[in-house]
């Protein structure tokens, strides 16, 4: 029993050489947030809104792929999404397509709390949070020059890839990573925290950019509750990598249902999903449990993640430990 | 190898009230589907064939919420979505947020196989739908006279309630009563709720399942609201075991990954078809959350199964057994 925390920056092809100016701001601010995370955990906050403020901090830091730092449409905009879900009331919140709200997941966990829905997206969610006053940018405001440069990379590098006009045979290769950037740095990034509080109540929460040059109107696992989000009695879990995959695999949800249906724990349970629900190559997860247990399996080179229990462990890591 | 299988579903929860007239007519058009998937079916189509041709049909028919005849947000336009999985390699596509597209849920496989994504909403997936040159609708064509009276009586009634489960106020009742004033569902009365999303789910003759669900949504909705129909695992899941689409409250079919967990029931659990679909139904729908369900594993079962009063369904089996109808409970 006791507290847990854990968190990530997406997971992916990320090349060991990664240079220490790309790889050392982003170690800090996971450092960073975990802080904040536990600061907020022993200050007695509940899981829900530790999952919130750490998300919110990834959110506003440029050097990941979710609010400010967002990746870019193949049209030039940024197109945001997160959800949010509380794992002892089930109840979850989503948006999608959003343009100018500032902080993703605020907005979806005022979703889960404002609205008879669950989800809510592209226009009539961003009409929505001008209604309930949420801060809202510009925006120019989400978009880096780092991305901008990505994005031209993408078109230049994928252009026959991405062409979904051109008739595609067989079983076409989805959402292929589009190469690396300028920084030679992972393009499937995505952020999320899991929590366990005091009290044993969990929560999750994800937030993305999503993908390099996708379609406008593009949504991927990360607003999906069961496929990048979820989190019920038993378990939190927040998924990143190939949308696609997790999607398919129901990861979030199946890391849960192995718990629950099949009486595994939950390191096997995520073990097994990234295993086996998900093609090598593809997935990321973080997931903590009611008893206060922690795992961030991942079958992609890295993750960038951290995590921290009440017993005093706590690791902040890209790569394999090993 | 149980023999190809099918089912097929236009909503669950339904007014009591509901004249004979439009009951039959319910149940021809779920005939007439039904037997458009047999006859698929029966020259060997695939299952993912067989759902997406069923379920076009129940979009361009007005009757049901789905396509043509598609419930109207809040500022009277539709906004539809949809959803396609094939259980045997586990690819899907989603639409959401569609407004010209006559058959959302052929745009929804279109997504699967002609796009690098497997979802795409509001005016990006108009403009894919432009480019692949699917068949177009001004947004009128969309909507039905019977359709703009009911999203009056839903202003009226004003609501999509915050709290679905709490009944509108009864001012001569005092809370005294244990009597529920008026069904409602999805906050609001059970008369306006109706006709609702459609879906089929098809076990072909190769044990391939497939599953697809369709929706306008809820009468009187935000514009932007998504409900479960486009949600992989919510509204819409098939694997090699199973293929599942869900109808009802969106909301609580979200929270309970209710597809997904029919199917996960089987794979982990090892429960047979019926035994998970009855449990989904009796334990994951939280909060009082109403919702019904059809099903077909591979070895040719079909299983529903709903809390609600009733659910539009049709069955169809290689054996010869067809059924349609409206209450009572589920079938086997």
């Amino acid at each position: 029993m006791g507290w847990a925390i854990a968190l990530h920056g997406g997971a992916g092809d990320i090349p060991v050489t990664l240079p220490p100016d790309r790889r050392i701001p982003r170690e800090e601010c996971l450092r960073h947030c975990l802080k904040i995370g536990v600061d907020a955990i022993e200050a007695g906050r509940s899981a829900l809104d530790v999952v919130e403020l750490v998300v919110r901090e990834l959110e506003n830091n440029p050097n990941f792929n979710a609010g400010r730092g967002s990746v870019l449409t193949s049209e030039g905009t940024v197109e945001m999404e997160a959800s949010i879900m509380d794992g002892n009331t089930m109840r979850c919140g989503a948006v999608s397509g959003l343009t100018t709200v500032v902080n993703p997941i605020s907005f979806a966990r005022l979703v889960m709390e404002k609205t008879p829905h669950i989800y809510l997206g592209f226009d009539g969610a961003e009409q929505f949070a001008r209604g309930l006053g949420v801060e809202t940018m510009d925006p120019s405001h989400f978009i880096t020059r780092e991305n901008i440069e990505r994005l031209e990379n993408a078109k230049a590098a994928n252009r026959v890839q991405i062409d979904y006009t051109q008739p595609i045979q067989k079983d076409p290769v989805k959402e292929v990573p589009r190469g690396d950037g300028p920084s030679g740095d992972s393009q499937i990034g995505t952020v999320g925290c899991v929590a366990v509080d005091m009290d044993g109540n969990l929560a999750t929460a994800t937030s993305t950019g999503g993908l390099v040059n996708k379609m406008v109107g593009r949504i991927g696992d990360t607003p999906i509750i069961g496929a990048g989000t979820y989190a019920n009695h038993l378990c939190a879990v927040s998924a990143t990598g190939k949308g696609e995959s997790i999607i398919r695999g129901t990861v979030a949800r199946d890391v849960a249902a192995l718990m629950e249906f099949k009486g595994l724990s939950l390191l096997e349970a995520a073990a097994h999903v990234v295993k086996d629900r998900v093609p090598e190559g593809t997935v990321g997860l973080v997931a903590v449990s009611a008893k206060g247990e922690v795992t961030m399996p991942f079958n992609t080179t890295g993750m960038f993640r951290a995590c921290a229990t009440e017993d005093g462990y706590s690791e902040v890591a890209i790569w394999p430990l090993n | 190898m149980g023999g190809w299988a099918i089912a097929v579903h236009g909503g669950a929860g339904i007014d009591p009230d509901l004249p004979l007239s439009r009951q039959e007519e319910a149940k021809c058009l779920l005939s007439r589907c039904l037997q458009i998937g047999i006859d698929a079916l029966r020259s060997s189509k695939p299952a993912l064939d067989v759902v997406e041709l069923v379920v076009r049909e129940l979009e361009t028919d007005p009757l049901f919420n789905s396509g043509r005849g598609a419930a109207l947000t809040e500022k009277g336009v539709v906004e539809m979505e949809a959803s396609i999985m094939d259980g045997s390699n586990r690819r899907c596509g989603a639409v959401s947020g569609l407004t010209t597209v006559k058959n959302p849920v052929s745009l929804a496989r279109l997504v699967m196989e002609k796009s690098p994504h497997s979802y795409l909403a509001f005016s990006g997936a108009e403009e894919f739908a432009r480019q692949q040159g699917v068949e177009l609708a001004d947004n009128e064509y969309f909507i039905t006279e019977e359709n703009r009276g009911m999203l009056a009586l839903a202003k009226e009634a004003n609501k999509i309630l915050f709290d679905y489960r709490i009944p509108a106020p009864e001012p001569e009742t005092c809370g005294a009563s244990t009597e529920k004033p008026l069904q409602v569902m999805n906050g609001l009365p059970i008369s306006i709720y109706t006709p609702e999303t459609v879906g089929c789910v098809v076990v072909d003759g190769q044990g391939r399942c497939a599953a697809a669900t369709s929706t306008g949504g809820l009468m009187n909705k935000m514009s932007g609201r998504i409900g479960d129909s486009p949600l992989i695992g919510s509204g819409t899941y098939a694997c090699n075991l199973c293929g599942v689409s869900c109808t009802g409250e969106g909301e609580a079919i979200i929270r309970a990954t209710l597809a997904r967990d029919v199917a996960a029931l089987m794979e982990y659990k090892g429960l047979g078809l019926k035994e998970s679909v009855d449990l989904v139904i009796r334990e994951r729908l939280d909060d009082g959350g109403l919702a019904g369900l059809i099903a077909v594993s591979r070895d040719g079962e079909v299983a529903c199964g709903f809390n609600t009063n009733g659910l539009f369904r049709g069955i169809a089996k290689e054996d010869g057994t067809m059924e349609v109808s409206i209450w009572g409970q589920g079938l086997n």
